[in-house]
């Protein structure tokens, strides 16, 4: 009854994931000054979705929760994704079809 | 009753007929265990499962945001280049290390909880405390700049200082001041949680201070946590998203 679900990770873990964290904050830093046109963004986001996985998975410990706690905390990606996609799917095919007087 | 117990299920119920049954785990249960769970490990679950409802209508709350943020980008790129080009960098990385910071005092404490460290427990809800406040202070020397420049949305909105500061040209000051908008609103709101935020880790000290954490019992320390760690994530899009944009694709530059 007293012994708790969560297995206590290692303060050695905690640090690497910290570090990390920081390193890609420099590292998207560095990349923000340099031009790469369009692909700015992606790399942007690319390196924000790694450091959000892994304070999710590492700090928030998802990866110890139930599987009824995982799906919910990635249902809500999933919702934010279809906001996002159907969104911009109205957004950006506008114009491909001549609307008059629009 | 023969299925296995998990965390979020019914656990083996006691043997004993109705009354005494209640009788009986009233005399051995955990003093912190609420009555309608069956062990404490059902009831840390429920407590995070019920942290993570509620943050993904913040994910949503939040989406919003980033869903118009990706609307107007859309229909007025440069614009958000002109407005994007007015943050500071520097400060703004600054913040974006601090919240890592104190996501990292964060999960110390909870862990200091699991492993029965009542002095750490406080020690690193102090420095998260501090973090959080450090961060604040940051922000609010950022909005002051904003002010003094006029590139706060309203009457008194110009853009006289990205034209004669950042050799910029041709600035709508109409979808400029919508970037404006949503940069004040975004991380305005994103500040508002800070602040929420450290007054929650306040309560939480001050029960972490009363030695209310245990290794058995840790869960309102580890669920505000989760909170705060939300918090963070937020702030790892805000950063690129609004501040690194505009490094590149000025007309002058």
């Amino acid at each position: 009854m007293s012994h708790t679900a969560h297995p206590i990770p290692s303060v050695r873990l905690y640090v690497t994931i910290w570090i990390t964290l920081g390193v890609l904050t420099g590292l998207t830093v560095l990349a923000g000054y340099q031009d790469f046109g369009f692909a700015n963004t992606v790399i942007a986001l690319a390196i924000a979705v790694t450091k959000a996985s892994l304070v999710v998975l590492f700090f928030m410990g998802v990866r110890h929760n139930t599987p009824l706690t995982k799906v919910t905390a990635i249902a809500g990606f999933v919702w934010l994704f279809i906001l996002f996609g159907l969104g911009m799917s109205d957004y950006l095919t506008r114009h491909w079809i001549g609307v008059p007087g629009r | 009753m023969a299925e296995p117990s998990t965390p979020l299920g019914p656990g083996p119920l006691p043997a004993a007929p109705h009354g005494a049954a209640v009788a009986v785990d009233h005399a051995h249960h955990h003093p912190r265990l609420q009555h309608h769970f069956y062990s404490m490990e059902q009831q840390l679950e429920a407590s995070i499962l019920a942290m993570w409802v509620f943050l993904v209508t913040e994910i949503m709350f939040f989406g919003g945001l980033f869903m118009a943020y990706l609307v107007y980008r859309t229909l007025y790129p440069q614009s958000w280049l002109d407005g994007s080009s007015t943050l500071n960098v520097p400060l703004g990385a600054l913040n974006t290390f601090v919240l890592i910071c104190s996501s990292l005092t964060m999960v110390m404490s909870v862990r200091s909880a699991q492993v029965g460290s009542r002095r750490g427990q406080i020690v690193w809800l102090i420095g998260t405390i501090l973090f959080g406040t450090t961060f604040l202070v940051v922000k609010y020397f950022e909005y002051a700049a904003k002010f003094e420049h006029n590139l706060v949305p309203g009457p008194h909105f110009s853009t006289a200082y990205i034209v004669e500061h950042l050799g910029r040209t041709g600035v709508d000051p109409h979808s400029t001041q919508l970037f404006f908008s949503l940069y004040f609103i975004m991380t305005g709101i994103h500040a508002a949680h800070m602040v929420v935020g450290i007054g929650l880790m306040t309560v939480i000290l001050i029960m972490a201070w009363r030695g209310r954490f245990t290794p058995d019992y840790y869960g309102p320390i580890e669920v505000s946590g989760l909170y705060w760690h939300f918090v963070d994530i937020v702030w790892i899009f805000l950063f690129p998203l609004l501040y690194l944009l505009g490094l590149h694709g000025g007309h002058g530059a």
